[in-house]
């Protein structure tokens, strides 16, 4: 494949990404993206939270799956880090901690594609049955 | 801090609490000089004289997570042990401008890790700010701006894995230009 190094390089490629990304979202509900939230502050990112986010981007661009990973700040779980917050459409943020590579992938993986439940929640927003 | 990719990660992140809505980075590479130096400016909302002298203090946060903040202290600890220095400038309402220097071939210095990697996840983390980043090597520059790469690609998500990785790339070739 050519590099891209080139502004009309980028542009090029724009093109193609363009009618792929739109074919995509055409298949699915426009709504229907995962959101993933990495912590990256100074806890975050000195225990590999960066890795953790590569790692994430890159599994969901080789599996095709609409989402989007974007960093955010301490989430308070210093010594659970690296910590990250998966959103799927339609449903409550789950908490996990202690991602590195293996548990990003097996995250991906076990609860983003298949919707089973993997060890490693922080029970952040759980909720309690009034009475 | 592994690198220094991660503590602009880390710089990064305090302009976006502070508001800011445009970041520069700038990396200068003076091999003939042996001087590295990171440059961080941005136009949040900046902090008064004193904050300004507690902000090295490891004891000092204003985060409410926790009681420690050690994001400024460890980039000026590894600034000065390659006999280099730690400027922080701020003024409230107009921004914050952090200058590090470091001895380029000092042993302890240490290697810059993944800065296209850094500058893009950052940046389309958050794709309202603006992040100009220019690397310069000896006589030769590089200039990244997310306004006018956002301009050209136009109608497609930057937050997209796809647009990422190309973003990623793009910095990784030019960035492998100016160094040879």
């Amino acid at each position: 494949m050519e590099k891209i190094k080139s502004l009309a390089d980028l542009k090029k490629k724009q093109k193609a990404l363009k009618a792929k990304i739109d074919l995509r979202e055409r298949a699915n509900d426009p709504e229907s993206h995962v959101q993933v939230k990495v912590s990256m502050s100074t806890c975050g990112i000195a225990s590999g939270a960066k890795h953790t986010m590569d790692v994430l981007i890159e599994e969901f661009q080789q599996r095709q799956i609409d989402a989007i990973v974007t960093q955010t700040g301490c989430m308070g779980y210093c010594f659970a880090e690296p910590t990250i917050e998966i959103t799927k459409p339609g449903e409550e943020p789950i908490v996990f901690g202690y991602v590195n590579k293996e548990k990003a992938i097996e995250i991906v993986e076990r609860y983003v594609q298949k919707g089973e439940l993997v060890e490693g929640i922080i029970p952040k927003n759980y909720q309690s049955i009034e009475k | 801090m592994k690198n220094l990719s991660l503590h602009i990660i880390d710089i990064f992140q305090n302009s976006v609490s502070a508001k800011a809505h445009k970041i520069e980075l700038i990396i200068v590479e003076d091999r003939i000089n042996d001087i590295l130096r990171i440059s961080i400016y941005d136009d949040g909302v900046g902090m008064s004289e004193k904050v300004v002298a507690q902000v090295v203090d490891p004891f000092y946060t204003t985060r409410t997570t926790r009681k420690v903040g050690l994001g400024i202290p460890l980039f000026k600890q590894n600034a000065e042990s390659t006999g280099g220095s730690f400027k922080i400038v701020s003024k409230e309402g107009v921004g914050t401008k952090i200058d590090a220097e470091f001895g380029h071939a000092h042993i302890d210095r240490q290697p810059f890790g993944d800065i296209a990697g850094a500058v893009v996840l950052t940046a389309t983390s958050y794709p309202d700010v603006r992040f100009v980043y220019t690397h310069t090597v000896d006589d030769k520059t590089f200039v990244f701006d997310t306004q006018e790469v956002y301009e050209l690609l136009e109608g497609i998500s930057v937050q997209s894995p796809e647009v990422v990785l190309m973003l990623k790339e793009f910095i990784e070739n030019n960035l492998d230009e100016i160094n040879n």
